[in-house]
Protein backbone atom coordinates (compact mmCIF):
# COMPACT_ATOMS: atom_id res chain seq x y z
CA UNK A 1 0.00 0.00 0.00
CA UNK A 2 0.89 3.34 -0.45
CA UNK A 3 1.82 6.07 2.41
CA UNK A 4 -0.99 8.14 1.56
CA UNK A 5 -3.75 5.23 1.88
CA UNK A 6 -2.01 3.36 5.09
CA UNK A 7 -2.09 7.13 6.83
CA UNK A 8 -6.06 7.60 5.78
CA UNK A 9 -6.86 3.79 6.49
CA UNK A 10 -5.17 4.37 9.95
CA UNK A 11 -7.01 7.59 10.57
CA UNK A 12 -10.51 6.23 9.51
CA UNK A 13 -9.96 3.51 11.98
CA UNK A 14 -8.92 5.10 14.91
CA UNK A 15 -11.61 8.06 14.21
CA UNK A 16 -14.43 5.39 14.27
CA UNK A 17 -13.48 3.05 16.22
CA UNK A 18 -12.07 5.34 19.01
CA UNK A 19 -15.44 6.94 18.52
CA UNK A 20 -16.79 3.15 19.50
CA UNK A 21 -14.64 2.90 21.88
CA UNK A 22 -15.22 6.01 23.84
CA UNK A 23 -18.86 5.60 23.69
CA UNK A 24 -19.04 2.08 25.22
CA UNK A 25 -16.25 3.54 28.09
CA UNK A 26 -18.89 5.92 28.79
CA UNK A 27 -21.81 3.73 29.03
CA UNK A 28 -19.42 1.77 31.36
CA UNK A 29 -19.47 4.47 33.12
CA UNK A 30 -22.71 4.81 33.86
CA UNK A 31 -24.09 1.86 34.35
CA UNK A 32 -28.04 0.68 34.39
CA UNK A 33 -29.63 2.09 37.05
CA UNK A 34 -32.57 -0.36 37.51
CA UNK A 35 -33.66 0.16 40.54
CA UNK A 36 -33.86 3.98 40.69
CA UNK A 37 -37.46 4.44 39.64
CA UNK A 38 -40.53 1.88 39.77
CA UNK A 39 -40.97 0.16 36.20
CA UNK A 40 -44.20 -0.61 37.59
CA UNK A 41 -46.97 1.69 38.14
CA UNK A 42 -46.15 3.21 41.15
CA UNK A 43 -48.55 2.48 44.08
CA UNK A 44 -50.47 5.65 45.23
CA UNK A 45 -51.89 5.85 41.46
CA UNK B 1 -50.56 -3.37 36.79
CA UNK B 2 -50.43 -5.12 40.01
CA UNK B 3 -51.83 -2.31 42.13
CA UNK B 4 -54.46 -0.75 39.35
CA UNK B 5 -58.15 -1.39 41.43
CA UNK B 6 -60.77 -3.59 40.58
CA UNK B 7 -63.21 -1.01 39.83
CA UNK B 8 -61.06 -0.27 36.57
CA UNK B 9 -61.72 -1.41 33.07
CA UNK B 10 -59.91 -4.71 32.21
CA UNK B 11 -56.23 -3.20 31.46
CA UNK B 12 -54.46 -3.77 28.57
CA UNK B 13 -51.62 -6.14 28.32
CA UNK B 14 -48.30 -4.43 30.01
CA UNK B 15 -46.06 -2.91 26.64
CA UNK B 16 -43.45 -5.12 26.32
CA UNK B 17 -39.79 -4.14 27.05
CA UNK B 18 -36.45 -5.26 26.10
CA UNK B 19 -35.21 -6.74 29.29
CA UNK B 20 -32.13 -4.68 29.81
CA UNK B 21 -29.84 -1.95 28.01
CA UNK B 22 -27.60 -4.12 26.30
CA UNK B 23 -29.96 -6.34 24.37
CA UNK B 24 -31.90 -3.14 23.33
CA UNK B 25 -28.41 -1.56 22.05
CA UNK B 26 -27.42 -5.40 20.44
CA UNK B 27 -31.10 -4.87 18.61
CA UNK B 28 -30.74 -1.13 17.30
CA UNK B 29 -27.48 -2.10 15.70
CA UNK B 30 -28.98 -5.35 13.94
CA UNK B 31 -31.14 -3.07 12.73
CA UNK B 32 -28.79 -0.38 11.45
CA UNK B 33 -26.08 -2.41 10.11
CA UNK B 34 -28.03 -4.27 7.23
CA UNK B 35 -26.60 -4.94 2.93
CA UNK B 36 -26.44 -0.92 2.88
CA UNK B 37 -22.89 -1.39 5.14
CA UNK B 38 -21.68 -4.19 3.17
CA UNK B 39 -22.70 -3.53 -0.57
CA UNK B 40 -23.15 0.52 0.03
CA UNK B 41 -20.81 2.40 1.82
CA UNK B 42 -17.86 1.24 0.00
CA UNK B 43 -19.00 1.66 -3.38
CA UNK B 44 -20.04 5.54 -2.02
CA UNK B 45 -16.58 6.38 -0.06
CA UNK B 46 -14.43 4.99 -3.30
CA UNK B 47 -16.85 7.18 -5.56
CA UNK B 48 -16.43 10.39 -2.98
CA UNK B 49 -13.04 11.02 -2.89
CA UNK B 50 -11.88 7.63 -1.10
CA UNK B 51 -10.28 8.23 1.99
CA UNK B 52 -11.06 12.07 1.73
CA UNK B 53 -14.75 10.98 2.17
CA UNK B 54 -13.92 10.39 5.74
CA UNK B 55 -14.34 13.86 6.59
CA UNK B 56 -17.76 14.54 5.36
CA UNK B 57 -18.76 10.84 6.16
CA UNK B 58 -17.83 12.15 9.73
CA UNK B 59 -19.15 15.29 9.22
CA UNK B 60 -22.79 14.25 8.21
CA UNK B 61 -22.84 11.43 11.11
CA UNK B 62 -22.52 13.85 13.68
CA UNK B 63 -24.11 16.61 12.61
CA UNK B 64 -27.18 15.09 10.84
CA UNK B 65 -27.21 11.24 11.66
CA UNK B 66 -26.59 11.15 15.65
CA UNK B 67 -28.84 13.78 15.98
CA UNK B 68 -31.73 12.44 14.07
CA UNK B 69 -31.10 9.19 15.74
CA UNK B 70 -32.13 10.87 19.00
CA UNK B 71 -35.14 12.58 17.67
CA UNK B 72 -36.49 9.47 17.00
CA UNK B 73 -35.46 8.11 20.25
CA UNK B 74 -36.87 10.71 21.99
CA UNK B 75 -40.44 10.70 20.50
CA UNK B 76 -40.29 6.77 20.73
CA UNK B 77 -39.47 6.67 24.20
CA UNK B 78 -41.37 9.71 26.16
CA UNK B 79 -44.30 8.94 24.11
CA UNK B 80 -44.01 4.98 24.34
CA UNK B 81 -45.61 3.92 21.02
CA UNK B 82 -45.44 2.51 17.73
CA UNK B 83 -44.93 5.11 15.32
CA UNK B 84 -48.83 6.27 14.91
CA UNK B 85 -49.78 6.34 18.41
CA UNK B 86 -46.28 8.07 19.31
CA UNK B 87 -46.52 11.01 17.09
CA UNK B 88 -50.22 11.22 17.64
CA UNK B 89 -49.80 11.72 21.34
CA UNK B 90 -46.84 13.97 20.65
CA UNK B 91 -49.95 15.76 18.87
CA UNK B 92 -52.80 14.56 17.15
CA UNK B 93 -51.83 16.24 13.76
CA UNK B 94 -48.82 14.34 14.15
CA UNK B 95 -50.24 10.98 13.66
CA UNK B 96 -50.15 10.28 9.79
CA UNK B 97 -46.03 10.72 10.01
CA UNK B 98 -46.59 7.88 11.64
CA UNK B 99 -48.45 5.72 9.13
CA UNK B 100 -46.61 7.09 6.60
CA UNK B 101 -43.29 5.28 8.03
CA UNK B 102 -45.64 2.26 8.59
CA UNK B 103 -46.21 1.79 5.07
CA UNK B 104 -42.70 2.84 3.85
CA UNK B 105 -41.46 -0.17 6.03
CA UNK B 106 -44.51 -2.07 4.50
CA UNK B 107 -42.81 -1.33 0.87
CA UNK B 108 -39.59 -2.17 2.24
CA UNK B 109 -40.41 -5.57 4.02
CA UNK B 110 -41.67 -7.08 1.07
CA UNK B 111 -38.31 -6.41 -1.17
CA UNK B 112 -35.85 -6.82 1.50
CA UNK B 113 -36.75 -10.18 1.97
CA UNK B 114 -36.37 -11.11 -1.41
CA UNK B 115 -32.80 -10.05 -0.83
CA UNK B 116 -32.32 -12.42 1.44
CA UNK B 117 -33.70 -15.13 0.01
CA UNK B 118 -31.32 -14.64 -2.88
CA UNK B 119 -28.21 -14.78 -0.31
CA UNK B 120 -29.99 -17.87 1.31
CA UNK B 121 -29.40 -19.68 -2.12
CA UNK B 122 -25.97 -17.79 -2.84
CA UNK B 123 -24.89 -19.72 0.78
CA UNK B 124 -25.44 -22.73 -0.75
CA UNK B 125 -24.10 -22.01 -4.22
CA UNK B 126 -21.12 -21.32 -2.86
CA UNK B 127 -20.23 -24.73 -2.13
CA UNK B 128 -20.29 -25.88 -5.54
CA UNK B 129 -19.89 -22.76 -7.23
CA UNK B 130 -22.64 -23.27 -8.81
CA UNK B 131 -22.32 -20.12 -11.40
CA UNK B 132 -19.37 -21.74 -13.13
CA UNK B 133 -17.52 -18.99 -15.05
CA UNK B 134 -20.05 -16.85 -15.80
CA UNK B 135 -21.37 -15.14 -12.53
CA UNK B 136 -23.66 -12.75 -14.60
CA UNK B 137 -25.04 -14.88 -16.80
CA UNK B 138 -25.85 -17.74 -14.45
CA UNK B 139 -27.43 -15.24 -11.60
CA UNK B 140 -29.59 -13.23 -14.21
CA UNK B 141 -30.31 -16.29 -16.56
CA UNK B 142 -30.16 -19.27 -14.69
CA UNK B 143 -31.10 -17.86 -11.37
CA UNK B 144 -33.48 -15.32 -11.92
CA UNK B 145 -34.69 -16.07 -15.13
CA UNK B 146 -35.12 -12.43 -15.67
CA UNK B 147 -37.41 -11.82 -18.31
CA UNK B 148 -36.28 -9.20 -21.08
CA UNK B 149 -38.46 -6.52 -20.50
CA UNK B 150 -39.70 -4.44 -17.40
CA UNK B 151 -43.93 -5.51 -17.04
CA UNK B 152 -45.47 -7.19 -14.09
CA UNK B 153 -45.61 -11.16 -15.10
CA UNK B 154 -46.41 -13.90 -13.11
CA UNK B 155 -44.00 -16.20 -14.46
CA UNK B 156 -42.67 -17.22 -10.66
CA UNK B 157 -39.09 -18.83 -10.36
CA UNK B 158 -39.73 -21.49 -7.87
CA UNK B 159 -35.39 -21.41 -7.10
CA UNK B 160 -36.72 -17.81 -5.49
CA UNK B 161 -39.64 -18.68 -4.35
CA UNK B 162 -38.82 -21.33 -2.09
CA UNK B 163 -35.87 -19.81 -0.46
CA UNK B 164 -38.01 -16.82 -0.02
CA UNK B 165 -41.05 -19.19 1.87
CA UNK B 166 -38.59 -20.09 4.09
CA UNK B 167 -36.99 -16.62 5.02
CA UNK B 168 -40.44 -15.31 5.68
CA UNK B 169 -41.36 -18.35 7.64
CA UNK B 170 -38.31 -18.13 9.87
CA UNK B 171 -38.95 -14.14 10.36
CA UNK B 172 -42.54 -14.96 11.51
CA UNK B 173 -41.28 -17.25 14.39
CA UNK B 174 -38.98 -14.37 15.17
CA UNK B 175 -41.93 -11.91 14.96
CA UNK B 176 -44.76 -13.70 16.99
CA UNK B 177 -42.38 -14.76 19.50
CA UNK B 178 -42.47 -10.73 20.86
CA UNK B 179 -39.67 -8.14 21.83
CA UNK B 180 -37.55 -11.05 24.35
CA UNK B 181 -37.60 -14.57 23.35
CA UNK B 182 -37.75 -12.99 19.74
CA UNK B 183 -36.54 -9.87 18.51
CA UNK B 184 -33.75 -9.88 21.65
CA UNK B 185 -33.33 -13.41 21.08
CA UNK B 186 -32.58 -13.63 17.31
CA UNK B 187 -30.08 -10.53 17.45
CA UNK B 188 -28.09 -11.81 20.40
CA UNK B 189 -27.07 -14.77 18.28
CA UNK B 190 -27.11 -13.22 15.13
CA UNK B 191 -25.08 -9.96 15.51
CA UNK B 192 -21.95 -11.82 17.15
CA UNK B 193 -22.01 -14.15 14.51
CA UNK B 194 -22.69 -11.66 11.78
CA UNK B 195 -19.24 -10.25 13.44
CA UNK B 196 -17.42 -12.83 13.66
CA UNK B 197 -17.89 -14.35 10.07
CA UNK B 198 -17.80 -11.14 8.57
CA UNK B 199 -14.49 -10.42 10.31
CA UNK B 200 -13.10 -14.12 9.76
CA UNK B 201 -13.91 -12.78 5.60
CA UNK B 202 -12.00 -9.45 6.33
CA UNK B 203 -9.27 -11.56 7.52
CA UNK B 204 -9.20 -13.70 4.34
CA UNK B 205 -9.81 -11.04 2.19
CA UNK B 206 -6.69 -9.20 3.02
CA UNK B 207 -4.63 -12.34 2.41
CA UNK B 208 -5.66 -12.49 -1.20
CA UNK B 209 -2.96 -11.25 -3.77
CA UNK B 210 -3.71 -7.89 -4.68
CA UNK B 211 -5.65 -7.01 -1.53
CA UNK B 212 -3.35 -3.97 -1.10
CA UNK B 213 -4.12 -2.13 -4.62
CA UNK B 214 -7.88 -2.29 -3.40
CA UNK B 215 -6.80 -0.70 -0.37
CA UNK B 216 -4.86 1.79 -2.22
CA UNK B 217 -7.50 2.65 -4.52
CA UNK B 218 -10.57 2.79 -1.30
CA UNK B 219 -8.13 4.84 1.14
CA UNK B 220 -6.35 6.48 -1.70
CA UNK B 221 -7.58 10.71 -0.50
CA UNK B 222 -8.77 12.64 -3.47
CA UNK B 223 -8.68 16.20 -1.75
CA UNK B 224 -10.80 17.90 -4.67
CA UNK B 225 -13.87 16.02 -3.85
CA UNK B 226 -14.52 18.02 -0.69
CA UNK B 227 -14.95 21.07 -2.92
CA UNK B 228 -17.61 19.02 -4.60
CA UNK B 229 -21.22 19.44 -3.10
CA UNK B 230 -22.34 16.40 -4.60
CA UNK B 231 -19.77 14.35 -2.56
CA UNK B 232 -21.10 15.95 0.82
CA UNK B 233 -24.96 14.80 -0.18
CA UNK B 234 -23.51 11.50 -0.88
CA UNK B 235 -22.38 11.85 2.87
CA UNK B 236 -25.25 12.95 4.27
CA UNK B 237 -27.76 10.48 2.04
CA UNK B 238 -25.78 7.14 3.28
CA UNK B 239 -25.48 8.53 7.13
CA UNK B 240 -29.41 8.91 6.49
CA UNK B 241 -29.86 5.41 4.87
CA UNK B 242 -26.98 3.33 6.91
CA UNK B 243 -28.33 4.49 10.53
CA UNK B 244 -32.04 2.95 10.02
CA UNK B 245 -32.76 6.46 10.98
CA UNK B 246 -36.55 8.99 9.86
CA UNK B 247 -38.92 5.83 9.16
CA UNK B 248 -40.20 4.65 12.46
CA UNK B 249 -37.54 2.19 13.37
CA UNK B 250 -35.76 3.45 16.17
CA UNK B 251 -39.02 5.03 17.39
CA UNK B 252 -40.36 1.68 17.58
CA UNK B 253 -37.46 0.23 19.25
CA UNK B 254 -37.11 2.97 21.77
CA UNK B 255 -40.71 2.50 23.00
CA UNK B 256 -39.89 -0.64 24.19
CA UNK B 257 -37.02 0.57 26.40
CA UNK B 258 -37.23 1.17 30.39
CA UNK B 259 -38.06 4.20 31.86
CA UNK B 260 -34.58 5.14 33.01
CA UNK B 261 -32.50 4.39 30.10
CA UNK B 262 -29.29 6.32 28.70
CA UNK B 263 -31.00 6.96 25.53
CA UNK B 264 -28.20 8.97 24.34
CA UNK B 265 -25.49 7.23 25.64
CA UNK B 266 -26.89 4.06 24.26
CA UNK B 267 -26.88 5.77 20.96
CA UNK B 268 -23.40 6.65 20.41
CA UNK B 269 -22.68 3.09 20.93
CA UNK B 270 -24.90 1.94 17.99
CA UNK B 271 -24.26 4.89 15.83
CA UNK B 272 -20.49 4.49 16.22
CA UNK B 273 -20.84 0.77 15.71
CA UNK B 274 -22.85 1.09 12.50
CA UNK B 275 -19.82 3.61 11.00
CA UNK B 276 -17.09 0.74 12.73
CA UNK B 277 -18.83 -2.15 10.79
CA UNK B 278 -19.09 -0.07 7.49
CA UNK B 279 -15.57 0.68 7.42
CA UNK B 280 -14.35 -2.95 8.00
CA UNK B 281 -16.86 -3.75 4.76
CA UNK B 282 -14.90 -0.95 3.23
CA UNK B 283 -11.51 -2.84 4.04
CA UNK B 284 -13.11 -6.48 3.28
CA UNK B 285 -14.73 -5.85 -0.04
CA UNK B 286 -12.25 -3.55 -1.51
CA UNK B 287 -9.45 -6.63 -0.83
CA UNK B 288 -11.50 -8.70 -2.31
CA UNK B 289 -12.22 -6.21 -5.30
CA UNK B 290 -8.27 -5.45 -5.41
CA UNK B 291 -7.78 -9.67 -5.57
CA UNK B 292 -10.40 -10.06 -8.16
CA UNK B 293 -8.58 -6.84 -10.38
CA UNK B 294 -5.39 -8.45 -10.28
CA UNK B 295 -6.53 -12.12 -11.26
CA UNK B 296 -8.32 -10.43 -14.78
CA UNK B 297 -5.20 -8.32 -15.33
CA UNK B 298 -7.05 -4.86 -14.87
CA UNK B 299 -7.41 -2.44 -12.49
CA UNK B 300 -8.98 -1.83 -9.16
CA UNK B 301 -11.62 1.07 -10.94
CA UNK B 302 -12.38 -1.78 -14.01
CA UNK B 303 -13.81 -4.25 -11.19
CA UNK B 304 -15.49 -1.66 -8.72
CA UNK B 305 -19.09 -2.03 -8.71
CA UNK B 306 -22.03 -2.04 -5.73
CA UNK B 307 -25.62 -3.47 -4.65
CA UNK B 308 -26.63 -6.28 -6.45
CA UNK B 309 -23.68 -6.52 -8.88
CA UNK B 310 -21.17 -6.57 -6.44
CA UNK B 311 -23.41 -9.16 -3.97
CA UNK B 312 -24.10 -11.55 -6.95
CA UNK B 313 -21.79 -10.95 -10.11
CA UNK B 314 -18.26 -9.91 -8.51
CA UNK B 315 -18.01 -11.51 -5.48
CA UNK B 316 -19.23 -14.95 -7.24
CA UNK B 317 -16.53 -14.39 -9.46
CA UNK B 318 -13.94 -13.93 -6.66
CA UNK B 319 -15.46 -16.68 -4.47
CA UNK B 320 -14.76 -18.97 -8.01
CA UNK B 321 -10.90 -17.32 -7.94
CA UNK B 322 -9.37 -17.17 -4.63
CA UNK B 323 -7.65 -19.95 -2.37
CA UNK B 324 -10.55 -21.37 0.05
CA UNK B 325 -13.05 -19.77 -1.61
CA UNK B 326 -16.14 -22.13 -0.79
CA UNK B 327 -15.41 -20.88 2.55
CA UNK B 328 -15.29 -16.80 1.84
CA UNK B 329 -18.25 -17.43 -0.23
CA UNK B 330 -20.57 -18.97 2.99
CA UNK B 331 -18.97 -16.17 4.97
CA UNK B 332 -20.02 -13.19 2.75
CA UNK B 333 -23.04 -14.48 1.92
CA UNK B 334 -24.26 -16.17 5.10
CA UNK B 335 -23.13 -12.54 6.66
CA UNK B 336 -25.83 -10.58 4.04
CA UNK B 337 -28.50 -13.45 5.27
CA UNK B 338 -28.01 -12.42 9.16
CA UNK B 339 -27.22 -8.81 8.69
CA UNK B 340 -30.63 -8.89 6.39
CA UNK B 341 -32.53 -11.16 8.74
CA UNK B 342 -31.92 -8.38 12.20
CA UNK B 343 -32.54 -5.60 9.87
CA UNK B 344 -35.93 -7.18 8.37
CA UNK B 345 -37.06 -7.97 11.93
CA UNK B 346 -36.91 -3.82 12.56
CA UNK B 347 -38.60 -2.84 10.04
CA UNK B 348 -41.61 -5.28 10.02
CA UNK B 349 -41.87 -4.60 13.82
CA UNK B 350 -42.79 -0.92 12.89
CA UNK B 351 -45.99 -2.49 11.57
CA UNK B 352 -46.86 -5.17 13.94
CA UNK B 353 -46.77 -2.12 16.98
CA UNK B 354 -48.85 -0.14 14.82
CA UNK B 355 -51.26 -2.45 14.28
CA UNK B 356 -51.24 -3.95 18.00
CA UNK B 357 -51.69 -0.39 19.28
CA UNK B 358 -54.92 0.80 16.52
CA UNK B 359 -56.60 -2.48 17.05
CA UNK B 360 -55.57 -3.08 20.50
CA UNK B 361 -54.47 -6.76 19.14
CA UNK B 362 -52.18 -9.35 21.27
CA UNK B 363 -48.68 -9.61 19.98
CA UNK B 364 -49.17 -12.50 18.17
CA UNK B 365 -52.59 -12.09 16.53
CA UNK B 366 -50.70 -8.55 15.23
CA UNK B 367 -47.49 -10.19 14.00
CA UNK B 368 -48.96 -13.69 12.41
CA UNK B 369 -51.70 -10.34 10.36
CA UNK B 370 -49.04 -8.34 9.58
CA UNK B 371 -46.04 -10.77 8.82
CA UNK B 372 -48.34 -12.83 6.76
CA UNK B 373 -49.68 -10.11 4.59
CA UNK B 374 -46.68 -8.20 4.34
CA UNK B 375 -45.57 -12.28 3.27
CA UNK B 376 -48.50 -12.43 0.96
CA UNK B 377 -47.38 -9.45 -0.85
CA UNK B 378 -43.63 -10.50 -1.30
CA UNK B 379 -44.17 -14.09 -2.46
CA UNK B 380 -47.27 -12.80 -4.81
CA UNK B 381 -45.02 -9.92 -6.53
CA UNK B 382 -41.43 -10.58 -6.34
CA UNK B 383 -39.76 -14.14 -7.46
CA UNK B 384 -41.20 -13.87 -10.68
CA UNK B 385 -39.28 -13.50 -13.85
CA UNK B 386 -40.06 -9.58 -13.68
CA UNK B 387 -39.31 -9.49 -9.69
CA UNK B 388 -35.85 -7.55 -10.40
CA UNK B 389 -37.63 -4.65 -11.55
CA UNK B 390 -40.23 -4.12 -9.44
CA UNK B 391 -37.52 -4.59 -6.64
CA UNK B 392 -35.60 -2.07 -8.41
CA UNK B 393 -37.95 0.39 -8.83
CA UNK B 394 -39.77 0.01 -5.46
CA UNK B 395 -36.27 0.71 -4.19
CA UNK B 396 -35.22 3.49 -5.88
CA UNK B 397 -38.71 5.34 -5.45
CA UNK B 398 -39.29 4.45 -1.44
CA UNK B 399 -35.79 5.46 -0.94
CA UNK B 400 -36.32 8.91 -2.52
CA UNK B 401 -39.61 9.84 -2.19
CA UNK B 402 -41.00 7.54 1.06
CA UNK B 403 -38.00 7.82 3.54
CA UNK B 404 -35.90 10.97 2.55
CA UNK B 405 -39.29 13.08 2.29
CA UNK B 406 -40.87 11.47 5.06
CA UNK B 407 -37.90 12.38 7.49
CA UNK B 408 -37.64 16.43 6.04
CA UNK B 409 -41.71 16.41 6.62
CA UNK B 410 -41.47 14.79 10.11
CA UNK B 411 -38.31 17.00 10.95
CA UNK B 412 -40.11 20.16 9.44
CA UNK B 413 -43.29 19.33 11.44
CA UNK B 414 -41.54 18.56 14.53
CA UNK B 415 -39.40 21.62 14.78
CA UNK B 416 -41.17 24.27 13.16
CA UNK B 417 -45.08 23.71 12.97
CA UNK B 418 -45.28 21.92 16.26
CA UNK B 419 -42.28 23.30 17.61
CA UNK B 420 -41.50 20.53 19.94
CA UNK B 421 -37.60 20.04 20.13
CA UNK B 422 -37.93 21.55 23.57
CA UNK B 423 -39.98 18.88 25.02
CA UNK B 424 -38.00 16.14 23.70
CA UNK B 425 -34.27 17.88 24.68
CA UNK B 426 -35.57 18.03 27.72
CA UNK B 427 -37.15 14.71 27.70
CA UNK B 428 -33.65 13.48 26.24
CA UNK B 429 -31.67 15.27 29.42
CA UNK B 430 -33.70 14.02 31.88
CA UNK B 431 -31.71 10.68 31.85
CA UNK B 432 -28.72 10.23 29.29
CA UNK B 433 -25.56 11.11 30.14
CA UNK B 434 -24.36 13.09 26.77
CA UNK B 435 -26.65 16.20 26.92
CA UNK B 436 -28.59 17.22 23.72
CA UNK B 437 -29.43 20.64 24.34
CA UNK B 438 -29.19 24.11 21.56
CA UNK B 439 -26.67 22.87 19.59
CA UNK B 440 -28.77 19.50 18.85
CA UNK B 441 -31.93 21.44 18.20
CA UNK B 442 -29.92 23.75 16.01
CA UNK B 443 -28.82 20.64 13.95
CA UNK B 444 -32.41 19.34 14.24
CA UNK B 445 -34.20 22.25 13.31
CA UNK B 446 -31.61 23.72 10.57
CA UNK B 447 -28.78 21.11 9.55
CA UNK B 448 -30.78 18.04 8.94
CA UNK B 449 -33.52 19.66 7.45
CA UNK B 450 -31.51 21.69 4.52
CA UNK B 451 -29.47 18.45 4.01
CA UNK B 452 -32.95 16.58 3.45
CA UNK B 453 -34.05 19.60 1.22
CA UNK B 454 -31.23 19.02 -0.84
CA UNK B 455 -31.13 15.07 -1.21
CA UNK B 456 -34.83 15.22 -2.13
CA UNK B 457 -34.43 17.84 -4.76
CA UNK B 458 -31.64 16.29 -6.20
CA UNK B 459 -33.42 12.90 -6.12
CA UNK B 460 -36.81 14.22 -7.54
CA UNK B 461 -35.17 16.27 -10.66
CA UNK B 462 -32.86 13.08 -11.79
CA UNK B 463 -36.36 11.24 -11.51
CA UNK B 464 -38.42 13.66 -13.10
CA UNK B 465 -35.97 14.70 -16.14
CA UNK B 466 -35.42 10.70 -17.12
CA UNK B 467 -37.68 7.61 -16.72
CA UNK B 468 -36.18 5.91 -13.91
CA UNK B 469 -33.37 3.36 -15.37
CA UNK B 470 -35.23 3.99 -18.66
CA UNK B 471 -38.16 1.52 -17.57
CA UNK B 472 -41.37 2.23 -19.56
CA UNK B 473 -43.28 5.43 -18.37
CA UNK B 474 -46.64 2.98 -17.20
CA UNK B 475 -44.52 0.92 -15.01
CA UNK B 476 -42.64 3.63 -13.31
CA UNK B 477 -46.05 5.25 -13.23
CA UNK B 478 -47.46 2.67 -10.76
CA UNK B 479 -44.64 1.32 -9.15
CA UNK B 480 -42.55 4.65 -8.74
CA UNK B 481 -44.29 7.73 -8.44
CA UNK B 482 -47.58 6.11 -8.05
CA UNK B 483 -46.65 4.01 -5.01
CA UNK B 484 -45.09 6.78 -3.50
CA UNK B 485 -47.86 8.88 -3.22
CA UNK B 486 -50.29 5.51 -2.45
CA UNK B 487 -48.24 5.54 0.77
CA UNK B 488 -49.16 9.47 1.50
CA UNK B 489 -52.65 8.95 0.39
CA UNK B 490 -53.29 5.62 2.50
CA UNK B 491 -51.10 7.41 5.45
CA UNK B 492 -54.20 10.25 5.81
CA UNK B 493 -56.44 7.52 5.34
CA UNK B 494 -55.42 4.99 7.95
CA UNK B 495 -55.67 8.38 10.53
CA UNK B 496 -58.91 8.80 9.94
CA UNK B 497 -59.97 5.35 10.55
CA UNK B 498 -60.61 5.29 14.52
CA UNK B 499 -58.56 3.57 16.75
CA UNK B 500 -60.30 0.16 18.69
CA UNK B 501 -62.14 0.95 21.97
CA UNK B 502 -59.43 -1.81 22.92
CA UNK B 503 -56.66 0.61 22.20
CA UNK B 504 -54.25 2.02 24.24
CA UNK B 505 -54.94 5.05 22.46
CA UNK B 506 -57.97 5.24 25.18
CA UNK B 507 -56.98 3.75 27.72
CA UNK B 508 -53.44 2.90 28.95
CA UNK B 509 -52.92 3.04 32.18
CA UNK B 510 -49.16 2.41 32.25
CA UNK B 511 -48.59 5.45 29.92
CA UNK B 512 -50.92 7.80 32.15
CA UNK B 513 -48.72 6.58 35.05
CA UNK B 514 -45.38 7.71 33.28
CA UNK B 515 -46.85 10.96 32.66
CA UNK B 516 -48.58 11.47 36.18
CA UNK B 517 -45.00 10.88 37.42
CA UNK B 518 -43.18 13.45 35.29
CA UNK B 519 -45.89 16.06 36.20
CA UNK B 520 -45.16 15.40 39.65
CA UNK B 521 -41.19 15.76 38.73
CA UNK B 522 -41.69 19.06 37.49
CA UNK B 523 -44.02 20.84 40.35
CA UNK B 524 -41.24 19.62 42.54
Amino acid sequence: MTPIAIIMMIIAILTVWGGLALALLNLKRHPEDEGALPEERAPEL
Amino acid sequence: MTASSPAQPASPAKRETFSSRRLFILSAIGSAVGLGNIWRFPYIAYDNGGGAFLIPYLVALLTAGIPLLFLDYAVGHKFRGSAPLAYRRLHRAAEPLGWWQVLVCFVIAAYYAVIIAWSVMYTVFSFTEAWGDDAEGFFFGNFLSIAEAPGLGFEYVPSVFFPLLLTWAAVILIMVAGIRKGISRANAILLPLLMVMFLLLVVQSLFLPGAAEGLNAFFTPDWAALANPAVWAAAYGHIFFSLSVGYGIMVTYASYLKRRTDLTGSGMVVAFSNSGFEILAGIGVFAALGFMAQAAGTAVDEVVTQGIGLAFVAFPTIVSQAPFGAFMGVLFFGSLVFAGITSLISVLEVIVAAVQDKLGWGRVQASLVVSGLVAAVSLGLFPTATGLYLLDTSDAFVNSFGITLGALVTVLVLAWFLRKLPLLSAHLNRISTVKMRRTWMILVAGVVPLALIYMVSNEFISKITATYEGYPEWFVGIFGWGMAGALVVLALALTFIPWSHRSKAHHDPEYDAVVAEEEKEKAL
